[in-house]
């Protein structure tokens, strides 16, 4: 073609990125690669070939990691920990700095290697990922930094085995490693098996900036490695990918003791309201679904537009898919690159041809392993695609009336990952973001993320932040341990003394005193013996009652902070003028004198959170970007709690404050072994404008109800300072619909002193959601 | 004289007029414009169009045959105006045109003030290049109405094929829409056979839906382009202005049939920035668009950088602002 044809015709042409540098360092390293293990390279042992997607063409020998591998990494990674942590905050911050620096010294060396080896454009390794991930490694810096300043008694993890997926191989590494080695651990990270490039040319860069030995090991493989890592010894996993292999994730972890961040998969919804900027939302599609191929967790895959302007979206955005450029992902006018791999390609294949629908495709899609950009409209909530996540360039749409029916379309899914809003009425925007299920709301943009604002979901999307002090967090712990529970058990007896009148415990469901299910009641004695009463013992209908009181509950969530506050102040102020009553009533049941200081310290725990509702509602993080990025907190939604055994009441109050200042509902299991200090606190919850079912009070068998909670489905959160035995169980039922746990793994904590009402409570009691409202004049 | 037939036709005698419709109040209303998005759409572009080599050349070459060659100085002479409609006629030199087989590219058009327009059609007779005039008390359009629409009148009798009016800005600031319909269709019966292009003065309307809004309007009430800027605001041509503005042209297109054009104007001097143009252009509105029928850059400096591109596209070796005649 001639200049002048061109002049006629006014084509493209293409734009390639030469691979030349990034074929080279492979060559340099043989083609072959070892495991990079306390801070060396070992000789490749078993291998299996990576290929560049866009291309078939393999890339190079990756090595399949034993299990002797895995367990010389942890122990490289154990061996450097402690030094790595003694170092120090700031001389931390200057490796960190290093690594920020050296990222973007090699920033296009590792673009184009992470093209060659995803097949996502170039354009998008080299302005999304790297870009990115460098910004990552200096906010982190600066977290090593400060880190001193703002540890609050908190330690490093240790070890911490990190897992990540082919979708961003190295943006996801920086996610994981840098906040990671900010707080003092070491890591062992498995790359996805498909993308080890980019995490090997990073092992290299390691060693360029004098990083200690061990502090970053690498291992390679598939999922069978991963599982060795998950197993082995190693003090926190942090994992993204997918919500099947979260879920046994979870299950595999149970009752270890380890700490646990996922962030899984998504199906977020994109809604389009009647007054937005129809171009600019039609544009935002192009970065939420076709960016990287749809090959994104928290991709806006689920369009809903409102009905009156569906068909005019529908067709400007047909009119903007016409114009993607599908092909060489290293063109750096391509838009949309090379599906990662032939078994993702075939996955989407099949999944888009077993439905209905209008659909609408970009054409000039090359051969190979590429999928057309395609949109299918007309799909009721009910198509198993408008559920399921397609992870590839597919959106399917649906329509809605009003913004409550957005809202609950959108919410209508076991994800909660991600969620966009387009409508340029402040007020619609506003009142929609906070009420959508998910861990991140975008208005009017998509796709944002910075190292500042928090990422992360809710629901069978995983639990954990990633971003920002709530995803530093994730990789501290409180410096000490509590020490362990002891068991309690109920005291025994055989005596009986006559009462003035009979008094019936029952539970307390729904703002009401409720018989048990079950019709049993077990017999309470005090230490000599006597009995002192019955106490309901709850079964699983019970349970199922409170949760459904607690979920129908709705106005505690919503109401103000200032009106939680005056209620749980007002019953402080209850619990009080009862005090020699429910300490008498205390000592009897535990059979010491502890009951007066139990309840001076439970109604002191009140004001505490009385205090703390209006006082924890998030902040605003400093992004780039003109705008607002709000990290807000919100209540959980309903959460479970097994009470401990010991301080039945300040145990109790201790759990139940925190969950309902910030505005959850909750069911709560009283101690097992006194189980009688309910009788009387239903009394004052009654008597406190506590509004019907924001609080549940169920008695019996912990272990019993502990697993009803752990397996249902409309539990968003369990938590368990129970006997130790319970925490492995729940954590593992847990995994059915991916519920946040907090369990004690049976070490106990001090109810009376700060440990009994730490920051750890107010972070259990809330989930993060990022809020990006970026604005224009 | 290929070239010369491409770039020399008067839009109407290749694209149907666009007649204007009635003012249809309920769409001005719902035009908006997400500035933050349209920042975002506009700061990616660049980065996901990329032209190089031989297209790179060509595209320089089609800005070329797209530019208003402008010169609308207070100094301005019957000399200056001949220099630079001769630019207007070889804006390349010959040898370089000759190498990229486009020997007879010229401007678009070259764009003056009404005392300038007869010797400019002198000089360029017979070249096909036809004469712009700004018009309507450029920059400000604060003259007396009757005045603005005479000048038109005048300009057109002396020989301008196409007219550059200036909207009355105040008329958008206090959302006198109808106000703004009336003296764009006032302005467009003044024309004649003579294209009228609406300049919005986009760095004086506050808003981006601002802009949307007069975009709307100038198209309903008969404009045949529209253009951001008469280069004297402080602000002039954006590529976020200009996504607002042609997708406002898409819309109109869609909804009516018509193509209108588009004419960025001010503050678009690198070859770079001309190729971001066209592609954004070739995105938003389509191939069709990259034609001067239905597109102008307003620039005077451009040519000066697409020449020495053009000339290290030919030779492979960086070029001198002293190696191209000046205008």
């Amino acid at each position: 073609m001639t200049v002048k044809d061109i002049f006629e015709n006014m084509d493209y042409g293409s734009a390639p990125e030469s691979a030349g540098d990034a074929l080279a360092w492979i060559t340099d390293q043989g083609a072959r690669f070892g495991l990079f293990i306390d801070g060396e390279f070992t000789a490749p042992g078993d291998t299996f070939e990576t290929t560049n997607p866009a291309t078939g063409e393999v890339l190079a020998d990756i090595t399949q990691a034993t299990a002797d591998d895995v367990a010389a990494a942890v122990a490289a990674a154990r061996a450097a920990q402690p030094e790595w942590e003694a170092i120090g905050g700031p001389a931390r911050a200057r490796f960190l700095y290093a690594l920020a620096r050296l990222l973007q010294k090699h920033s296009r060396l590792f673009a184009v290697l992470e093209t060659l080896d995803n097949g996502k454009p170039i354009r998008e390794a080299r302005d999304v990922d790297i870009a990115l991930a460098h910004r990552h490694f200096y906010y982190h810096a600066g977290c090593a930094q400060l880190e001193e300043t703002q540890a609050q008694g908190r330690v490093a993890q240790g070890v911490c085995g990190q897992i990540i997926p082919w979708n961003f191989p190295l943006l996801m590494l920086a996610w994981k490693v840098a906040p990671a080695l900010a707080m003092g651990n070491t890591v062992v990270l498995k790359p996805a098996e498909w993308t080890s490039l980019t995490a090997l040319l990073f092992a290299d860069i390691c060693r360029q900036a004098g990083l200690p030995k061990g502090v970053v090991n690498i291992v390679t493989g598939d999922g069978a490695v991963g599982e060795m890592i998950v197993t082995a010894d190693v003090d926190k996993i942090a994992f993204t990918g997918s919500t099947e292999v979260g879920r046994k994730i979870r299950q595999a972890t149970a009752g270890s003791g380890k700490s646990l961040t996922l962030e899984l998969g998504g199906k977020s919804p994109y809604i389009v309201f009647e007054d937005a900027d129809l171009d600019s939302a039609v544009e935002g599609l192009v970065d939420a679904i076709w960016f990287n191929g749809g090959q994104v967790c928290c991709a806006g895959s689920r369009l809903l537009v409102q009905e009156g302007i569906a068909d005019r979206f529908y067709a400007k955005l047909r009119a903007r898919m016409d114009k993607l450029r599908v092909g060489n992902p290293l063109d750096k006018s391509i838009d949309v690159g090379a599906i990662v791999h032939p078994e993702q390609l075939a996955r989407i294949r099949a999944m888009v041809e077993a439905s209905g629908g209008d659909m609408h495709q970009t054409a000039g899609v090359p051969e190979g392993c590429y999928y057309a950009p395609t949109l299918i409209t007309d799909l009721s909530n009910a198509d198993p695609l408008m559920q399921e996540e397609i992870f590839g360039p597919v959106l399917v749409a649906t329509t809605f009336r009003t913004p409550s029916e957005a809202i609950e379309i959108a919410n209508n899914t076991r994800y909660g990952l991600a969620a966009t809003v387009w409508s340029e009425n402040i007020n619609v925007a506003l009142d929609v973001a906070p009420r959508l299920a998910a861990g991140v709301v975008w208005v009017n943009g998509t796709n944002m993320f910075d190292a500042a604002a928090p990422f992360g979901g809710i629901r069978e999307s995983g639990f954990g932040r990633e971003g920002g002090p709530e995803g530093l967090r994730a990789y501290s712990k409180p410096a000490e341990k509590g020490p362990l529970v002891t068991e309690i058990a109920a005291f025994e007896g055989d005596s009986a003394e006559p009462q003035p009148v009979d008094r019936t415990a029952k539970h307390y469901i729904g703002g009401k005193q409720a018989r048990p299910d079950g019709g049993y009641a077990r017999n309470i004695y005090d230490a000599s013996g006597a009995l002192i009463g019955q106490s309901p013992i709850g079964n699983r209908k019970d349970i199922r009652n409170a949760v459904e009181a607690a979920r129908g509950a709705k106005g505690w969530s919503a109401a103000t902070a200032h009106n939680r506050a005056q209620v749980i102040y007002f019953l402080a102020e209850n619990l009080s003028a009862r005090a020699g009553e429910l300490a008498k009533t205390i000592d009897r049941m535990t059979g010491q004198d502890t009951g007066a200081d139990e309840v001076e310290v439970a109604v002191n725990r009140l004001f505490h959170y009385a205090a703390w509702s209006d006082k924890f509602a998030g902040d605003a993080r400093a992004v780039p970007m003109r705008g607002l990025a709000m990290a807000l907190r919100e209540p959980v939604g309903v959460i479970g709690a097994i009470a401990p055994n010991e301080f039945p009441l300040l145990g109790l109050v201790s759990v139940m404050a925190p969950a309902i200042a910030m505005g959850n509902r909750t069911v709560i299991v009283a101690s097992e072994a006194y189980p009688l200090i309910t009788q009387d606190l239903t009394q004052i919850l009654e008597t406190s404008d506590v509004p019907a079912g924001a609080v549940n009070l169920i008695t019996g068998p912990h272990a019993e109800l502990a697993a009803t909670l752990a397996d249902h489905a409309d539990v968003d959160a369990l938590w368990s300072f129970g006997a130790a035995a319970l925490a492995g169980d729940i954590e593992r039922r847990a995994a059915g619909n991916l519920k946040r746990t907090w369990v004690n793994h049976g070490h106990g904590r001090d109810w009376f002193g700060p440990d009994g009402q730490s920051r750890n409570f107010l972070e259990e009691a809330t989930e993060v959601k990022t809020v990006w409202v970026p604005y224009g004049a | 004289m290929q070239t010369i037939s491409a770039t020399g036709t008067l839009p109407q005698t290749v694209e149907p007029r666009n007649p204007g419709t009635a003012l249809d109040l309920d769409w001005v209303m719902r035009a908006t414009a997400n500035r933050s998005a349209i920042e975002r759409r506009a700061a990616t572009l660049p980065a996901r169009r990329s032209v190089k080599k031989d297209h790179q050349a060509a595209w320089l070459a089609r800005a070329v045959s797209c530019i208003d060659l402008t010169t609308l100085a207070g100094d301005d002479t019957v000399g200056r105006v001949r220099r630079l409609c001769a630019k207007a006629k070889q804006p390349v030199r010959a040898d370089l045109l000759e190498a990229i087989g486009l020997p007879d590219l010229t401007v678009g058009a070259v764009c003056v003030y009404h005392d300038m327009i007869a010797p400019a059609v002198e000089a360029l007779d017979g070249s096909g290049i036809p004469v712009a005039a700004v018009s309507t008390g450029f920059p400000a359009g604060l003259s007396p109405f009757h005045l603005r629409v005479q000048e038109i009148k005048e300009s057109v009798a002396a020989g301008a094929a196409e007219i550059d009016i200036v909207i009355s800005r105040r008329h958008v600031l206090t959302g006198n829409w109808q106000a703004l319909y009336d003296e764009m269709r006032t302005f467009r019966d003044a024309c004649g056979d003579a294209h009228v292009k609406a300049i919005l003065a986009t760095g004086e309307l506050g808003t981006l839906s601002n802009v949307a809004k007069a975009s709307l309007i100038c198209m309903m009430a008969g404009a045949d382009f529209i253009k951001t800027s008469t280069g004297k605001e402080s602000v002039n041509a954006t590529l976020p202005v200009s996504l607002v503005m042609i997708r406002a042209i898409r819309d109109f297109y869609d909804a009516t049939g018509y193509r209108v054009g588009y004419k960025p104007a001010g503050g678009i001097s690198k070859a770079k920035d001309a190729i971001t143009y066209l592609a954004l252009i070739k995105e938003e509105l389509g191939d069709r668009w990259l034609r001067p029928d239905l597109f102008r850059f307003g620039a005077s400096s451009l040519l000066g950088d697409i020449e020495r591109q053009i000339e290290h596209h030919v030779t492979g070796a960086y070029s001198a602002s002293w190696r191209h005649a000046m205008a």
